[in-house]
């Protein structure tokens, strides 16, 4: 049981691209090593291009890596790569795995055929998944019919029809309204307690990574540049929460102790206090607000992930 | 290293192919008529280009009925199972070839199986037509050795063809706009094998006598069942070979692809 399923070692992937006439050589990933542990849910962040799909894709058997060794599931992701699709689920959020002219069930029932699922395992399953992600609505309307929304779910529900052991999700809620990323969330947190799947996740949506996932890996050109929890990773750059307060009437700007203020609203009723957390506590500042004036109501916002993915990188000089 | 499980898989992508075509049936109708006349006119060619001729390469009208039937017949199936690899350049470009490496069956039989067009059977009408008019008008010894000869060249020749279709697929990875590339030598060589082998240019002769070894789908079985001799770098008792230029060609289809596969470089995302 402690066989992790993922293990990479020195992971590297390069790209010979063309520039002009020359040909140039980009290192997509670098030096990548790094272990998830069976059940985890892991968060992949970093900016545009800093090699998450292609790491993704190394894992998956897409890519043959320039450099290192990767294993998934305990498996060769090239050399396995037939055994290893029946253990792992992906789903591309910028590509479709389904036929586009056809119905989403007819989709499911060809997945169904491809995973070999017998005919009673597959139609618990879709039951399962078509109640969890609300798609029985537009099971037989045709693909190229769907919305964007209604796509991404019969997209995730095509890629754990066969009940895989780990779940990667190349930004999966990208595109998606409030509600329909609340949506699915929600499916991928119970379908983890259900199954207690492991999810591997890139976005660009810091939603995504606080709500679903308890470790957070962050690359920076191709190399693993921070490895921990959300709030580890907050606290290593020293990210500031900030206490949003509305006051009972309007009142100049506060000056508080160890605190910034950010800005005033509707004339002072709403202000926003900035603090580090390694120097003051939320309850401090509230009693020091208090003491000036009566608190109607309260915020503690933390801090944004996308800020601290700058904070990191620029840390690091770039 | 396909289980009787992964045979449900293609039929099940097969069979929504093929329902889909049938859903447009204006369209399909018009497909199957179009394919039917650009069979029927390459036919017309041949035949108008022998009344006036007589003998090009020591084959006359009926004999070359015979190439062109074996030929094109050949041909033509290959063309209906497996020429649904020609669009790899399209999925490789928009990265839905992804999707394939997520699959647990082979990448090759996953491409195959991905469409079929049935239109491409009223081509094989064709092919077969002249292959039937052929094996009549021709005034063939029916030896044990020459029904041989014509049962072999039949699935060897679908086998050759198909091979082209599969090189020219790994060839894809590689190149940028591959398809025109390949293409010259998977719809020449088609052309060519068409041809009576004996009038070929050398370049043609090295490169569809042997590397593509397409002389052994069409020319190589009609001069060994009428008992001609050919030329001296394609004697007719190569047609006795046919398998192993089937197996040869294969071995270059599955190398292309499998070298293909691995250089796979992504389309981003
Ligand atoms: N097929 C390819 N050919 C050439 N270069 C590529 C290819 N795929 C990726 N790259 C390059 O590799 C680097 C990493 O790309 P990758 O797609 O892995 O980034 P990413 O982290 O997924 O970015 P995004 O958040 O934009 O999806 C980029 O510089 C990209 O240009
Ligand atoms: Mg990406």
């Amino acid at each position: 049981m402690s066989e992790p399923i993922i293990e990479t070692d020195a992971l590297g992937r390069d790209f010979s691209v063309r520039d002009g006439l020359r040909r140039r050589t980009v290192v997509a990933v670098d030096d990548l090593s790094l272990r998830v542990e069976a059940g985890e849910s892991v968060g992949y962040i970093g900016a545009n291009g800093a090699g998450k799909s292609t790491t993704i894709k190394m894992l998956t058997g897409i890519l043959v890596p320039t450099r290192g060794a990767a294993r998934t599931c305990g498996l060769r992701p090239v050399a396995d790569r037939r055994r290893l699709a029946r253990e792992v689920g992906v789903v591309f959020g910028q590509r479709s795995q389904l036929w586009w002219d056809l119905s989403v069930r007819e989709s499911f029932s060809i997945l169904a055929a491809i995973h070999g699922l017998s005919p009673e395992r597959e139609r618990r399953r879709t039951d399962e998944l078509v109640e969890r992600l609300e798609v029985g609505e537009f099971l037989g309307t045709a693909v190229r019919q769907l919305s964007l929304g209604q796509r991404m779910r019969a997209e995730v529900a095509a890629a754990l029809l066969h009940s895989p052991r780990l779940v990667i999700l190349d930004e999966p809620t990208i595109g998606l309204d409030v509600l329909s990323k609340q949506r699915l969330r929600e499916f991928l947190l119970a379908e983890r307690a259900a199954h207690d799947t492991t999810l591997l996740l890139t976005t660009h949506d810091m939603g995504d990574v606080e709500r679903l996932c308890d470790r957070v890996l962050l690359v920076d050109r191709g190399r693993l540049v921070f490895d921990g929890t959300l709030t580890g990773l907050s606290r290593t750059v020293g990210a500031q929460r900030v206490l949003v307060v509305d006051l009972a009437e309007p009142t100049p700007d506060l000056a508080i102790a160890d605190t910034e203020h950010l800005g005033s609203e509707a004339g002072g009723l709403r202000q926003r206090l900035a603090f580090d957390p390694e120097h003051t506590t939320a309850a401090r500042v509230l009693a020091a607000v208090t003491e000036r004036v009566e608190v109607r109501d309260l915020a503690v916002e933390e801090p944004d992930v996308e800020d601290v993915v700058r904070r990191v990188y620029s840390a690091r000089g770039r | 290293m396909t289980s009787v499980g992964d045979l449900a898989a293609y039929r099940a992508v097969l069979a929504s192919r093929m329902r889909s075509q049938r859903t447009y049936r204006f369209n399909f109708r018009l497909d199957l008529g179009s394919s039917l006349l650009v069979g029927i006119v390459e036919l017309a060619e041949v035949a108008v280009l022998y009344t006036s001729v007589h003998r090009i390469g020591g084959l006359d009208l009926s004999a070359v009925l015979l190439v062109f039937g074996l030929a094109d017949l050949t041909y033509s199936i290959a063309d209906l199972a497996v020429g649904h690899c020609d669009t790899l350049p399209t999925y490789l470009r928009a990265g839905t070839i992804d999707v394939f490496y997520l699959r647990p069956q082979p990448l090759l039989l996953q491409l195959i199986t991905s469409d079929i067009s049935l239109r491409r059977l009223a081509r094989a009408g064709v092919g077969l037509a002249a292959l039937v008019v052929g094996l009549v008008v021709n005034d063939i010894d029916w030896t044990p050795g020459h029904v041989a000869v014509l049962l072999l060249a039949v699935p060897c020749g679908i086998a050759i063809s198909a091979a082209m279709y599969v090189w020219a697929a790994g060839a894809q990875f590689f190149l940028v706009d591959g398809a025109e590339a390949t293409n010259a030598f998977v719809y020449g060589g088609r052309y060519a094998a068409t041809q009576p082998a004996s009038v070929w240019a050398r370049p043609l002769q090295a490169l569809f006598g042997f590397l593509f070894p397409m002389a052994f789908t069409g020319y190589l079985p009609t001069v060994a069942v009428l008992g001609l001799s050919g030329p001296a770098w394609l004697p007719a008792w190569l047609a006795w070979c046919t398998p192993l230029a089937a197996g040869w060609v294969w071995l270059l289809a599955l190398g292309s692809w499998r070298l293909g596969v691995r250089h796979y470089q992504g389309a981003g995302g």
